[in-house]
């Protein structure tokens, strides 16, 4: 039990991927321009990384090590088709408004760090359990950018009108620099808050 | 789209940066932009894989892919390969990174000395495989695209420079220690962002 809560807390906080490991910024970049699409995209990680963990974990002793990223690029690839496939079928406009980053998942180097890393020398089961821990890592970021960018970018929430002002202007925020600035920031205060917590 | 291909490659350079617009190829963005080197290096790389590849996916995705070519090409109806166009892109791109590192180590030690450790790292760089995907969504032509696999090459190996260089000053003035490293980087990527919004003018592309 306590090496599940480990994995998590790992996931979530102390090895979060995009702040820790530096991976997945792309897309927590580019999809953060609104709450819904942020989730959608972050709904889709953790599905995928789940998935992929667990099938790279189920075949780890069958993979000759030699070709093991190939074969992983591949499970990646077939769930993100899978994935991309039943966004067009059930939620075109998503799919349009995410265009290629759906995707791009395939390069979302979460997925193919967290089979690396995890995966191949883990059961399945613990497995699974890390691709979520990781998958919510990854969501806590996204939904938080995504919610500070739409809140003062556009002035809604989820859609809802919050700054109803019609003289409210901040469009850098909802901009591509207003992004890069937005997570800068967002690290300044995640670092800070664990080093007040006292760790390194 | 009837864009000219020279208008498309200024855009990808300038305007519709893949860096600045569509964050792409950030992570290696971020872990190559410590030297100028060696962000030359990996810059001059991607732009040399991002042309071919974009060339090569457009032939494969027209004749072969899209919905409709597989029936021309073999005469067989209900063949459909665009539900492949993802796997076979990325297949395709790390193919083709590995068919280049073998060639350039026969041929150039050099070259291959100077390119040979970012090439690998190319594959899973988002920025390749995002330029092939937008090729497609916004229905370039041949030309238009390789216009477009240039361009943007080129525009990532200009923000590579641009990074790596103010880093190596960054180096020596006083940054707040919990902002140091990857969070200075995204402020200073933002103002640089910021800064090639002047060029929106200049041109449009959809």
């Amino acid at each position: 039990m306590s090496r599940i809560k480990t994995i998590l807390t790992n996931g979530i906080w102390y090895e979060n991927p995009i702040f820790h490991q530096v991976l997945g910024v792309c897309s927590a970049l580019a999809v953060t321009t609104q709450v819904k699409n942020a989730i959608v995209m972050s709904i889709a990680v953790i599905c995928i990384t789940a998935l992929t963990n667990f099938t790279v974990s189920v075949l780890r002793k069958i993979i000759p090590f030699s070709v093991r990223l190939i074969i992983e690029m591949l499970i990646i690839s077939t769930f993100v088709i899978v994935f991309d496939q039943l966004l067009k079928a059930y939620y075109f406009e998503m799919s349009r408004e995410l265009g290629p980053y759906v995707g791009l998942i395939i390069t979302n180097c979460i997925i193919l760090g967290r089979s690396e890393a995890f995966a191949l020398r883990e059961g399945p089961g613990l497995s699974v359990i890390d691709g979520i821990a990781s998958g919510l890592g990854y969501t806590l970021i996204l939904v938080s950018i995504a919610a500070v960018r739409e809140l003062f970018g556009a002035g809604k929430l989820l859609g809802y009108s919050i700054i109803s002002n019609p003289d409210y202007h901040a469009r850098g925020l909802a901009s591509a620099g207003g992004a890069f600035i937005v997570m800068g920031i967002l690290i300044w205060i995640m670092n800070a808050i664990r080093r007040v917590g006292g760790e390194k | 789209m009837n864009q000219s291909p020279l208008v498309i490659l200024f855009a990808a350079v300038l305007t519709n940066n893949i860096v600045f617009s569509g964050f792409l190829g950030m992570c290696s963005f971020i872990a190559l932009s410590k030297r100028i080197d060696t962000a030359i290096g990996m810059g001059l790389a991607v732009t040399f894989v991002s042309t071919f590849t974009t060339a090569l996916n457009w032939l494969i995705y027209h004749y072969i892919l899209k919905t409709g070519a597989l029936y021309k090409l073999t005469g067989i109806e209900g063949l459909d390969g665009e539900i492949f166009t993802l796997i076979v892109f990325i297949a395709v791109i790390a193919a083709f990174v590995q068919i280049v590192e073998l060639a350039i180590a026969r041929i150039s030690q050099s070259l291959y000395q100077a390119l040979g450790i970012f090439l690998p790292l190319i594959t899973v760089n988002c920025a390749i495989l995002g330029v092939s995907l937008f090729m497609v969504i916004r229905g370039y032509g041949f030309l238009a695209s390789i216009a477009f696999g240039f361009g943007s090459g080129i525009g990532w190996l200009l923000a590579i420079f641009l990074m790596a260089g103010i880093r190596q000053k960054l180096r020596f003035s006083k940054i707040s220690p919990s902002l140091e490293g990857i969070g200075i980087t995204m402020i200073t990527t933002g103002i640089l962002a910021m800064i090639f919004m002047v060029f929106n003018g200049m041109v449009r592309m959809n």
